[in-house]
């Protein structure tokens, strides 16, 4: 077998595991975020790592602490 | 209809929804699936949240602020808001959002009748445990 078959699988295992990685980061950070909606029926969903959801989501989390602790 | 009897009936209803609590918009517990204190001070909380939006929605210069959801792996916080009151509900991750807002909404037209100040003293006598 040559040297390059050998290689192939180890590439394209290390692809699909630098993939799922990559993915599973940017999934992560779309769950951690704000959505404000407004009168007019539009709505602003800032992600994790904007200056306000990082200011607010925090306090979220907190919130949910003192809910579950208490419920 | 009755604030705690309100939220007892959402409660009831929904499977997602793990506490309510119906505040002023300064802060004050109106009525809760928690106890007083805890109820406190989610309701504070969430003033402050909405207090952030509102920085938010001012910077952009959009219209007023409709309700909010903040959303963290672990779960879900979603405000409703009606004039001078909101409504506070938090849930589990991957909550239905259009429903738990339609929730929240119904919970603040089924007490709209009931002025904020009347039923915070009310609230203190009669929480609603969940």
């Amino acid at each position: 077998m040559s040297k390059r078959k050998l290689w192939i699988p180890f590439v394209v295992g290390a692809g699909s595991f630098l993939g799922t990685v990559v993915y599973r980061r940017r999934s992560v950070r779309n769950r951690n975020r704000l959505d404000v909606y407004f009168d007019d029926g539009s709505m602003v969903s800032l992600a994790s790592g904007s200056p306000d959801a990082d200011k607010l989501l925090p306090l979220a989390g907190a919130m949910l602490a003192e809910a579950r602790t208490a419920g | 209809m009755n604030p705690a009897e309100a939220i007892a009936e959402l409660k009831e209803l929904s499977t997602q929804i793990e506490a309510v609590v119906l505040a002023g918009r300064d802060g004050r517990a109106i009525a809760s699936s928690l106890a007083t204190d805890s109820a406190s001070r989610l309701a504070a909380d969430a003033a402050t949240l909405v207090a952030g939006a509102d920085d938010v929605r001012r910077d952009l210069g959009r219209d007023a602020l409709h309700q909010v959801q903040a959303a963290t792996p672990e779960g879900s916080v979603f405000v409703a808001l009606d004039g001078d009151r909101m409504a506070v509900a938090t849930t589990g991750g991957d909550p239905t959002v259009g429903l738990v807002f339609y929730d929240l909404k119904t919970l603040l037209r089924q007490t709209m009748d009931d002025p904020v100040d009347d039923v915070v003293s009310a609230a203190k006598d009669e929480d609603v445990e969940a």
